[in-house]
């Protein structure tokens, strides 16, 4: 009983080491984690749709393949898996941690590159490195998603302008003949550099358990 | 001699433009520093004259007197005459100020308005007349203050606003509290000690004290905004200070009301503290329903004005006084009434009025609130020229040491206990801007002046210890915080507008952050923004929104906007060939449209380039027929400002959109040729803003990248030929099959334009808003409500 509780502390600090979340914070994600998997090993994509607040996002596809999205494990690998174990659901929820009063300027640098890095990555979904200009109409229709068809009429219209304006701020003379194939990492944060993403990229993680304080209900 | 006279000349007019300038101004202020003290000297005489006329007629009523020609009545008008001067003179001033170069660089405007006021409640005083009581409580609060108040709720930047709402209400609640208690405290103690040498300040009791300690602690919005407009300091700093001045109104309204009661009984109870915490809650929520309820009453009012656009804006000014009116009717917090009026309102009332109208309001609010601080400066000075005073060197200099003190001491503790829930940090830099610019100004000097005599025997030394605060923060701290600034290197206002890129990606955190914290299962503030805005989305807008707005997007309004705010700028550039933006780019469409493989079909081609000469000519000819369109002004009565035929003709349109998407659909295949951003036909953003005089001085969009056909009828006189074009586009899509997507020019109906990418865009974004002169450039309002 004793080896068993020092190696869940063990695991969990691996985990906190790498992930960057706190004990208390681990441990309530991963009570989180087995509510959503049924108490099983990992989760599938069906775990995560059956969520029923996500019903009403219009984005929630895409938040869904972000999980399931090798390139957020920081590993070099590409593809997508069909099931993740807690290691990976941690990765990619320490995209969302805030930055706290002890993190120095590289450090905030660092974080930020991560966070737009995830944000690319949702993007950019055939890993070429750039978003295109469909790549980029398919974010808008679905961020449109929920407005009908008002919003898919202009989704490509919005897309086509946001395109132009990066195109324009990052490589203003062009020539009549050049095309201009995708935003590539560079432009991209260039671009939401006004948007100071290290701060607003963020959720906060409890430390203390909510789901005991509840009395009754403990699902979402 | 001559000659002489002559070499001087030249040397003479350079200087001699702004020297005019000046004398001018000096004299004028002489005048209005004579004129009124007449105006209150004249009157008795010409009154006195009338009733002896009036003595003389029936007695020799056969005696005719010559009939006056020209004749002095100065009594009839003298009212309006003296506010008009007034106003005219605070205008004049402000003039005169910008005229003078260096000057206001240096001197923030607050301080040489209050210089003006004391000139001139100088020179009256010297004149032997009496200074009118111009900073009148009454006409401070009911008609100075709320125009003021109004321009800062309806354009508040609610997103910074509503994240930073718990640092405001710290500073504004618990910073104001502590601020009162420390003053009034200390200062009674120090009022207590020397008792070796009774003096008049012993007679001063706690009560009192305290009472003094609210009116003197509370940060002053208009000095706050007065000064802090030109500094530019960046939006964080700019709205923490701001909120705070605004938000602890309710404070000091519950803690002067509850001294001055209990001053006179002498002891305040444990139930009168209870009492005073209820009050507190009570007036300033209250105040904020009272404000939203009559915002919600504006914007639903403004859903059926579609046919009196006249009016609109008089909608929003009545409503919002009512809000002030009623909270001031019911001792609630007044300013917070307004804040929270115009805030509501705004979203919905922006998406139901015309352009105009939004361009009036803008207009007419910024007009008002500038009148009306430069009015109270001057009066303040004025006010300290007549009031009476009762300097005493201990009470004075202490007070305006422990304002300073507790003010820092405050802001520091606070941001202590502050920064432990903050995810971004206030430095040290920030904190002493936020306390170095806790300005005082007229309210506490009206509050102070609103102060029973008999109850308040000390009320002289507490007006001239509150004027003496006031000057010292308005001068003082006024005139060195923009040094400070730059020395501080603090961060600047960021001047870049926003991107649709931003607007786009703002929205997408939004969601994916509500649907991450979903995920893990716990309701975190992105939940309930979420929860709120799909609410407003549903049920709010169905109601305070007119037609088919209601459902309109954000991300698609914001986008409108834009297009729209791009179309009168190339409009005001002199419809030039390119866009003018912030980065010059020879970027278009066709750089970033995807080039399809050359064996998918037989329509598509690359848009040929216009050959130079034929561009000029058809430039030539757009802007000879726009000039002419330009001219022909419809006349109008005074009841329709513009008779805007896409306003009232608005179903059409809807019906021609849906005959658009359905022609679009079938032409789906053309999809290669994105000369023109495709937007939708004709949204109802761009009906309203169809501004053109001339009503046929539009053209109908195609509705997606499919048409680059746009029909420009800029010549012919009929009534909206929205039908003809129906047909040519039917007509255009037959023909394309067989036609070169080149130019074509049919001079019989009008110009027709398949042009290329700028040139077919510039055209039609021209056509459409012709007569606006367009709002200004720094249209900050452009945040999207709740975003």
């Amino acid at each position: 009983m004793g080896a068993s509780q020092t190696r869940t502390v063990h695991k969990y600090q691996d985990l906190a080491d790498k992930t960057g979340f706190s004990l208390e914070q681990i441990k309530n994600l991963y009570q989180r984690f087995q509510h959503l998997s049924g108490n099983e090993e990992t989760i599938s994509r069906d775990n995560l749709e059956s969520i029923p607040a996500l019903a009403n996002n219009p984005i929630r596809k895409q938040i869904i393949a972000a999980f399931f999205d090798k390139r957020n494990q920081h590993q070099d690998e590409v593809g997508s898996c069909n099931e993740i174990g807690f290691e990976q659901f941690l990765m990619v929820m320490s995209h969302f941690r805030p930055p706290n009063a002890k993190t120095t300027e590289e450090e905030k640098e660092a974080m930020r590159k991560e966070k737009l890095r995830f944000l690319f990555n949702m993007h950019d979904t055939n890993n070429d490195g750039t978003i295109t200009l469909v790549e980029y109409r398919k974010v808008v229709e679905e961020l449109l998603s929920n407005s009908g068809d008002i919003g898919q009429e202009a989704a490509k219209a919005i897309a086509d302008a946001a395109m132009l304006e990066v195109a324009s701020t990052n490589v203003p003379h062009m020539g009549p003949e050049d095309f201009y194939a995708g935003i590539t990492f560079e432009h991209f944060e260039q671009i939401l550099e006004g948007l100071e993403m290290e701060s607003r990229m963020h959720i906060r993680f409890l430390d203390v358990n909510t789901a005991t304080m509840r009395c009754g209900k403990s699902q979402s | 001699m001559p000659s002489r006279t002559g070499s001087h000349r030249p040397a003479g007019i350079g200087k001699s433009l702004s020297e005019r300038g000046l004398l001018l101004l000096i004299v004028l202020v002489l005048l209005e520093g004579s004129v009124l003290p007449l105006g209150a000297a004249s009157s008795p005489d010409i009154s006195h004259k009338e009733d002896l006329d009036k003595h003389k007629v029936p007695e020799e009523n056969y005696t005719k007197k010559a009939f006056p020609v020209l004749d002095l009545d100065y009594h009839h008008v003298h009212t309006p005459f003296e506010v008009s001067l007034w106003v005219l003179l605070a205008s004049l001033m402000k003039l005169g100020f910008h005229l003078i170069p260096r000057l206001s660089g240096i001197v923030p405007e607050s301080c040489l308005l209050i210089t003006v006021g004391l000139l001139v409640g100088g020179l009256i005083k010297l004149a032997g007349e009496k200074v009118p009581p111009v900073l009148d409580s009454k006409l401070f609060f009911l008609c100075l203050l709320p125009p003021i108040i109004l321009d800062a709720g309806y354009f508040l930047p609610i997103r910074p606003f509503m994240e930073n709402l718990g640092t405001i209400l710290m500073f504004a609640v618990v910073g104001t509290l502590w601020n009162a208690f420390f003053v009034g405290g200390l200062l009674y103690a120090v009022c207590q000690i020397q008792p070796a040498n009774p003096s008049i300040l012993h007679n001063i009791e706690l009560l009192p004290c305290l009472l003094f300690g609210s009116i003197v602690s509370a940060v002053d919005p208009v000095a706050v905004l007065a000064v802090f407009e030109e500094i530019h300091i960046n939006e964080l700093l700019h709205i923490l200070v701001f909120g705070e001045s605004l938000l602890n109104d309710a404070v000091t309204v519950v803690l002067y009301h509850l001294f001055e009661e209990y001053s006179g009984a002498g002891t305040v109870s444990v139930l009168d503290c209870v009492l005073g915490v209820i009050s507190f809650l009570v007036v300033s929520i209250g105040g904020v329903l009272v404000g939203a309820f009559y915002g919600i009453l504006t914007a639903f009012t403004s859903r059926f004005t579609s046919h009196t656009r006249v009016i609109e804006p008089l909608f929003v000014f009545v409503y919002s006084y009512m809000a002030y009116l009623s909270a001031e009717m019911f001792h609630l917090s007044g300013i917070m009434a307004l804040i929270a009026c115009g805030a509501v309102m705004r979203p919905y009332v922006e998406a139901n009025i015309s352009h105009k109208s939004h361009t009036t309001i803008k207009y007419f609010l910024k007009m008002w609130s500038s009148v009306s601080e430069t009015l109270i400066f001057i009066f303040l000075g004025v006010a300290t020229v007549d009031g009476p005073h009762a300097w005493d060197w201990t009470f004075v200099t202490v007070t305006v040491i422990l304002c300073l003190v507790s003010r820092v001491i405050g802001v520091i503790g606070l941001t202590y206990v502050i920064n432990k829930f903050r995810i971004v940090k206030l430095t040290t830099k920030d904190q002493f801007i936020v306390a170095y610019g806790g300005l005082r100004g007229a309210i506490a000097f009206s509050l102070g002046f609103l102060l029973d005599e008999n109850l308040f025997p000390m009320r002289k030394m507490f007006l001239t210890a509150i004027i003496t605060v006031i000057f010292f923060t308005v001068f003082v701290q006024g005139m060195t915080i923009k040094p400070l600034v730059e020395l501080l290197a603090v961060k600047k206002k960021q001047e870049a507008k926003r991107t649709i890129n931003e607007e786009i990606h703002t929205q997408f955190l939004d969601h994916l952050l509500t649907g991450i914290e979903d995920i893990c299962g716990h309701y975190g503030h992105h939940h309930w923004k979420d929860k709120l805005n799909r609410f407003n989305k549903k049920y709010v807008k169905k109601c305070l929104i007119a037609g088919e707005r209601s459902r309109e997007p954000q991300l698609i309004a914001f986008y409108h906007k834009m297009e729209f705010k791009q179309a009168i700028e190339l409009v005001e550039s002199g419809g030039g060939i390119k866009l003018p933006s912030a980065v010059p780019s020879t970027v278009s469409m066709q750089n970033i449209q995807p080039k399809k493989p050359p064996t998918a079909k037989p329509a598509e081609r690359v848009l040929p380039q216009l050959p130079k000469g034929r561009e000029e000519e058809i430039r030539k000819i757009l802007r000879s027929n726009l000039q002419r369109t330009r001219m022909r002004l419809r006349s109008y009565n005074r009841h329709t400002l513009v008779a805007d035929p896409f306003e009232d003709g608005f179903g059409d349109l809807l019906m021609k959109k849906q005959k658009m998407i359905e022609l679009e659909k079938k032409i789906h295949d053309m999809n290669n040729y994105l000369t023109v951003p495709a937007a939708p036909p004709d949204s109802p953003t761009m009906c309203r803003a169809r501004l053109a005089s001339d009503p046929q001085a539009y053209s109908m969009k195609p509705t997606s990248d499919s048409v680059p056909t746009i029909h420009v009828d800029l010549a012919s006189p009929q009534s909206p030929d929205s039908v003809n074009v129906m047909d040519e586009f039917k007509r255009a899509s037959k023909k394309r099959d067989e036609e070169d997507q080149g130019l074509m020019m049919r001079p019989s109906t009008g110009l027709r334009h398949a042009g290329e990418a700028d040139g077919g865009k510039e055209q039609q974004k021209l056509t459409r808003c012709l007569s606006d002169p367009g709002p200004s450039a720094d249209e900050e309002e452009d945040e999207p409500f709740l975003p």
